[in-house]
């Protein structure tokens, strides 16, 4: 029998003819991405140092949980990167200014190869799937293996197919195609995750983003897309290196084949504290009060995220008591948002526009939460004090639905305020 | 053989629930105080060294935060889950955290029931009901790391990371 996409690609980089479901391999490691946070694991701010860096070319450094920093151990942690990156002659560092959150820079850079493997500490580096790479997040301790060996290790799971057929209706996002997926299919954990299916090519590299970097909110293994032109077009003009794309085999062996047809998503948000088997249609909570509307994160940060954002508000007032914040999730991204005039029609309408940053979606800063407030969240995660205070309640959504119950003061359908094209 | 007192947790267990994010940046020996504080209040004072948790699906979905540390560092004495999340489940290879998968074995259990792990066969047993179940075998290599300390033995053996400088260790 053949193979799935991320089984061939983990037999590629592991130097095998074949691998099989319940394989445990070693593989080489061809990107390895680092952000702030790993130097509080080692380096002058951490307990220990790196001896060895197996190959500093393979090695990029992104500044994206605490930036700039909100405080004085944050910053002596990204001073400590700093020199790290001088003494090991690591060129691709994204300081402070250049920076973003990690894996939206990896995207804007495709430092992610077709049919390669990347991995970073953190939950969501399997964002970079959309790019046909086998990537996740590893953590901080298997992030020193890595690094000082050029190696890590992967459990090899069963694989999941997805179709993706049709086309989304105006309104609805990769965000809705995720709560569906969760709130249908449930968890993921020990599977991978394989999309593919005619709807492809009217899905950009942002929607396909939404969908991998939420593949950790599903605990899949890995979640991949197939390598179409789409793909291939937007590497060309990014990134000169070779590379080798997987397409999965013609008999591969899959757990499960499922098709989504796009045209059939509704807007969907997820009830506080879970995402998976949490899902319910935007009318089921339509006209619960907010205090903050946010959207931002790996996984709703983009340019198309924003430009939804700045359509739905455009000529319009946030609700007086609520706060709409928004963090374009790389400093090109904010950049771009500011010529195509998203970031004057968000602040118009009362938005507060931030830095690139994790930022609120991890409940570090630029948006926490109080006791006892309701957020409504396009960002990666809804968990009991994900934001800030365990008492608040946490609803997850599309931007559009976000941005329009900002508006409306209460969660609302983005139907009724919805006026372009996604 | 590990055996002890079961503490049953449900489906989709997040790491936020065990390493709450406002002490990311906090010393270890502070992040263990906060396991499960805002999910299940009281727990922690209520759990002993040598208790062992039950869990459901998807046990530690979520944040690479180090969460199986801390478990390790309450005494937990081995966590044994329907399915777990893989990255949580690296974690509890590179810290040191005994975690089994077993399906089935959330519903073979009743909170305070007494269980009985084997690293030999990988048998989960109800000491109370008599019920045997059989867990995930963990690969030789992983297994080694998981009961051996985690991956820094290994990466200090082979000259890849300094010790934790003995000023700071307290924060290792």
């Amino acid at each position: 029998m053949g193979m799935t996409i991320i089984e061939k690609i983990l037999a590629s980089r592991s130097g095998q003819a074949k691998v099989s479901p319940g394989d445990v391999v070693v593989v080489d490691v061809d990107c390895q991405v680092l952000e702030d946070m790993s130097f509080f694991h080692f380096g002058r701010t951490g307990p220990r140092d790196i001896l060895k860096v197996w190959d500093p070319s393979k090695v990029v450094v992104i500044y994206d949980h605490d930036v700039p920093a909100p405080s004085a151990r944050t910053a002596a942690i990204q001073d400590a990167g700093r020199e790290f990156i001088k003494e090991f002659a690591i060129t691709r560092f994204h300081d402070i200014g250049r920076h973003g959150i990690c894996h939206a820079v990896v995207a804007d850079h495709a430092y992610a190869l077709p049919g390669t493997v990347l991995v970073c500490g953190d939950s969501h580096t399997c964002s970079a799937g959309a790019f046909n790479c086998a990537a996740r997040g590893v953590s901080g301790p298997d992030t020193l293996y890595a690094i000082t060996t050029g190696k890590t290790w992967f459990r090899v799971g069963e694989t999941i197919r997805y179709d993706l057929d049709g086309r989304l209706p105006a309104g609805v996002s990769m965000k809705d195609v995720f709560l569906h997926i969760a709130g249908t299919y449930g968890d993921h954990a020990t599977q991978n995750v394989e999309f593919g299916g005619s709807g492809l090519p009217w899905l950009g590299m942002n929607a396909r983003r939404t969908l991998t970097t939420m593949g950790a909110e599903l605990s899949a293994e890995f979640a991949t897309f197939e390598a179409d032109d789409v793909l291939l077009d937007y590497i060309k003009e990014r990134n000169p290196e070779p590379f080798e794309a997987q397409d999965p085999d013609p008999d591969a062996t899959y757990r499960a084949r499922r098709t989504i047809q796009l045209a059939d998503i509704e807007p969907l948000v997820a009830l506080p504290d879970a995402v998976i088997d949490n899902s319910v249609p935007v009318g089921q909570v339509a006209g619960v009060p907010i205090q903050q509307a946010y959207i931002g994160s790996c996984a709703n940060g983009t340019l198309d995220d924003l430009k939804v954002a700045a359509e739905v508000v455009s000529g319009r007032q946030v609700a007086p008591g609520v706060r709409l914040i928004v963090t374009p999730a790389t400093q090109l991204i904010y950049r771009q948002a500011i010529k195509a005039g998203y970031v004057e029609k968000l602040v118009d309408a009362g938005a507060v526009v931030t830095n690139a940053t994790c930022g609120a979606c991890y409940g570090g800063h630029m948006g926490v939460l109080g006791p006892g407030e309701t957020c409504i969240t396009a960002s990666t995660r809804n968990f009991k004090g994900r934001m800030g205070d365990p008492t608040a309640q946490i609803y997850m959504a599309s931007p559009a639905t976000v941005a329009a119950s900002a508006l409306a003061g209460v969660i609302a359908h983005p139907g009724e305020f919805f006026r372009g094209d996604v | 053989m590990i055996a002890g007192r079961v503490w049953k947790f449900g489906d989709n267990i997040n790491t936020d629930l065990m390493l709450p994010g406002s002490l990311l940046h906090a010393p270890e020996e502070e992040q263990m105080k906060s396991v499960f504080s805002s999910h299940r209040p009281g727990w922690l004072a209520a759990m002993r060294k040598g208790d062992i948790i039950i869990g459901g699906r998807n046990y530690g979905m979520g944040s690479a935060r180090p969460a199986a540390r801390s478990l390790r560092n309450i005494g937990i004495a081995c966590l044994v889950a329907d399915s777990i999340n893989g990255l949580f489940f690296r974690s509890a290879v590179n810290f040191g955290f005994v975690t089994l998968e077993c399906p089935g074995v959330s519903s073979a259990f009743s909170e305070g029931d007494t269980a009985e792990i084997s690293l030999e066969d990988f048998t989960v047993s109800n000491k109370i009901t008599g019920t045997i179940l059989k867990a995930l075998i963990i690969p030789e290599q992983l297994l080694n790391l998981m009961c051996g300390g985690g991956i820094f033995p290994l990466l200090e053996a082979e000259g890849l990371v300094t010790p934790v400088r003995p000023v700071r260790a307290k924060e290792a």
